[in-house]
């Protein structure tokens, strides 16, 4: 086993215990939890057989396992930077929302 | 016939109380301060001078601070609403001649404009380089070909104001205006004002930061 496997491994326990702690704290729900948990536990299986992706990537014509994974991963990542900007920027539509009605409310209070 | 003039300000106390003092000379009653959630006494100061204080409890930007103004003065059932600047570049003495020249001609919406007259010292850089670009870029984003871009003094008559709705938070809001003008087939007309440079304002950096923002502002509704 290579370095950088033990290294992923360890970080990927890290981040399941991470899964099941939030799910305890309340801030998880159960959905999330199975979802997340396999989402560490499929990466801790490729990182352990790096192989194992390859009979997908034939499937989809890409020649090994380890580039489908990282085409997958590069498109995941950036669907959630837009579904985050898109996030952000209504969170700041909002704020202002909020901000004006308290400062246009302040004023009738006085 | 009622006028407001609406300032937003950041963190302008040692320059605010200058601005609204000449304000008040020339004879403007109700002028609203919208203070962006300043962390210095901008506020006090502005009260202190005997203006209407709006407060952002968190900074939002002007954009964000005209658009309080401009539904406060709505409610108020203003007529007119002057968007003025808090860092005393402008010269209030620009104000009446403006109106009375918006007035004559009945016009919806007042632009200023440093280009018409001399009066306007531009840092070179600015008059030869900065701007030029500016405004052909903003041209080509908001549809209407103006001698000047970014220019804080405007004048709303009452029904531009109604319609006329500020989305851009920050420095972007000033293309939007322009573009609303455009849209919303709102009259408009560009007037000489004078603008005093204490500081460079805008740079380049600052303008490739509103075409950013008027980009991104495209992809959200």
């Amino acid at each position: 086993m290579m370095v950088i496997q033990i290294l992923l491994v360890i970080f990927f326990l890290f981040a399941l215990i991470k899964v099941v702690g939030r799910f305890r704290a309340g801030d998880l729900s159960k959905g999330g939890l199975v979802w997340w948990s396999l989402f560490w536990v499929v990466a801790g299986v490729v990182v352990m057989l790096p192989n194992s992706t390859a009979y997908f990537a034939k499937l989809v014509g890409i020649g090994r396992g380890a580039d489908l994974v990282v085409y997958v991963s590069l498109v995941a990542i950036f669907f959630m930077v837009f579904r985050l900007m898109m996030k952000v920027e209504m969170l700041n539509k909002d704020i202002t929302k909020l901000t004006r009605k308290i400062a246009l409310k302040d004023d009738k209070d006085i | 016939m009622s006028l407001f003039v609406i300032i937003p300000a950041y963190n302008e106390e040692k320059k605010i109380g200058r601005v609204l003092s000449g304000l008040f000379s020339q004879g403007l009653e109700n002028i609203i301060v919208v203070d962006d959630g300043s962390g210095d006494n901008t506020a006090e100061v502005a009260k202190s001078a005997g203006a209407v204080v709006l407060r952002h409890e968190v900074n939002r930007g002007q954009g964000a601070s005209l658009q309080t103004g401009d539904e406060y003065a709505v409610e108020n059932g203003v007529s007119t609403v002057v968007h003025f600047d808090a860092d005393g570049q402008f010269n209030p003495a620009d104000i009446g001649q403006a109106l009375s020249v918006m007035k004559d001609k009945n016009i919806d919406v007042l632009l200023g404009s440093r280009f018409l007259d001399n009066r306007s010292q531009i840092p070179w850089t600015k008059k030869y380089i900065v701007l030029p670009i500016a405004r052909i870029i903003n041209r080509f984003l908001t549809g209407l070909k103006l001698t000047d871009v970014h220019n804080g003094f405007r004048i709303l008559s009452r029904s531009a104001l109604e319609k006329i709705n500020i989305t851009q938070d920050r420095m972007a809001h000033n293309s939007e205006i322009i573009k609303q003008i455009k849209q919303k087939n709102l009259s408009y007309l560009e007037y000489p004002v004078e603008v005093t440079y204490n500081e460079y304002g805008q740079g380049v950096g600052g303008g490739l930061r509103i075409i950013w923002e008027i980009l991104q502002g495209r992809l959200t509704k």
